[in-house]
């Protein structure tokens, strides 16, 4: 196995998304599968989170729909390495349009921790942060310690997106956090709280 | 076929495409919806409908590198209270089953234009396989399926496509036969 051992500066996922949600304000947060969806739940359950619990690949692309829809509001996508890397096209898709309002936030723990922790590209060596940077995403980060989570704390709302941050976390779980599994509820949910009484279907 | 038939033909047609052009019907079905976000992956047949949706003020065309990018956006651009339509060729159904899963699951409309390639005619074999299952494909997990296999018919098709979709709450996927988009295209 080529997986890196975890070093003692790694973060801890649900601290660090804790510490990032803590600042969110009206932000709208879109989560990929898996552990990213207890991370953010542990904050909140809140309406206008939207948890995609059931595929791969598909957050950043909902966050982009998102941003570009409601230009006024940050847009910020919270997902794994995994699930990342399944739509790792996306990150050209959205260079190429550089929506400003959107952050995406991947927590890499280098591994598909809902699979048994098998490893991940990030685990060999695949750099996200890099593939965001040459893909025309004007901020792209990696950090590992307590000093590159503050500046991502910030970062991830106020710089001109699209901006994009890697979390290196330590190889752990999340505590499960019970999320609504219906995504008709929790999409209504999202939208009567986001756009109070234009929703139709 | 007669020659002086055959001579004729064109000038009468070339001066009917001019006039009309059934992409022109799409895009006229679009701006009724009044859709914000057009996503696609470049396509020969619907190439004058991508272009009007370009130059257009108030639709953001987007480009794909795959097509399930455009389940995605569109599913996200729902959650935000615009409306959109993906743009594709049978061959990209395949890449879109799972995260039809998105849609379907959240009862979000969507609607997508699907020009047919490995059918009438078709000269790669390559195509075949993807193309004789789209339809099939797409029923399997529960996407509903229109067709168009004449011009004059695909405005009203996409009209009545884009009401289920859009008034409905549906997934919806309007096939344009090969026939349609014709073998000039292909014949390069």
């Amino acid at each position: 196995m080529a997986g890196r051992k975890a070093k003692a500066e790694e973060l801890q996922r649900g601290a660090a998304v804790a510490a990032i949600l803590k600042r969110r304000g009206d932000a709208l947060v879109v989560t990929g599968i898996g552990n990213a969806v207890h991370d953010v739940a542990a904050s909140g359950d809140v309406a206008e989170n939207f948890y995609l619990s059931g595929i791969m690949g598909g957050a950043a692309m909902v966050g982009m729909g998102l941003a570009l829809a409601r230009p006024d509001r940050r847009v910020l996508v919270i997902t794994g390495d995994g699930e990342m890397l399944a739509g790792i096209g996306s990150l050209a898709t959205i260079g190429v349009e550089k929506v400003p309002n959107l952050a995406i936030v991947v927590i890499d723990n280098r591994a598909y921790a809902a699979t048994g922790m098998q490893a991940t590209h990030t685990a060999r060596g695949v750099d996200l942060a890099g593939i965001a940077k040459a893909s025309g995403f004007n901020h792209a980060v990696a950090v590992s310690d307590a000093a590159g989570l503050r500046a991502v704390v910030d970062d991830a709302y106020e710089k001109p997106g699209p901006y994009f941050a890697v979390l290196r976390v330590k190889s752990e779980g999340s505590p499960r956090v019970r999320v609504p599994a219906d995504g008709t509820f929790t999409a209504r949910r999202f939208r009567r709280a986001l756009l109070g009484d234009e929703m139709n279907p | 076929m007669a020659q002086a038939k055959a001579k004729a033909k064109p000038k009468s047609r070339a001066k009917a495409g001019a006039a009309r052009h059934w992409t022109a019907d799409i895009f006229d079905v679009l701006k009724r919806h009044n859709l914000k976000q057009v996503a696609y992956v470049p396509d020969t047949g619907q190439a004058p409908l991508i272009e009007a949706c370009i130059r257009d003020n108030e639709i953001r065309a987007i480009p794909l590198t795959t097509e399930e990018e455009g389940i995605g956006v569109l599913a996200g651009a729902h959650l935000g209270g615009e409306e959109g339509a993906l743009l594709l060729q049978s061959s990209g159904i395949g890449n879109c089953i799972n995260m039809l899963g998105v849609p379907i699951e959240c009862r979000m409309p969507l609607l997508m234009i699907v020009t047919m390639r490995g059918e009438w005619g078709e000269f790669n074999p390559w195509q075949l396989p993807m193309s004789q299952g789209t339809q099939a494909a797409l029923e399997a997990v529960g996407v509903i399926v229109l067709r168009a296999d004449s011009a004059e018919r695909v405005g009203e098709t996409v009209a009545a496509a884009a009401k289920m979709a859009f008034d409905a709450g549906r997934v919806v996927a309007v096939l344009i036969g090969q026939r349609v988009v014709g073998h000039k295209n292909w014949d390069r």
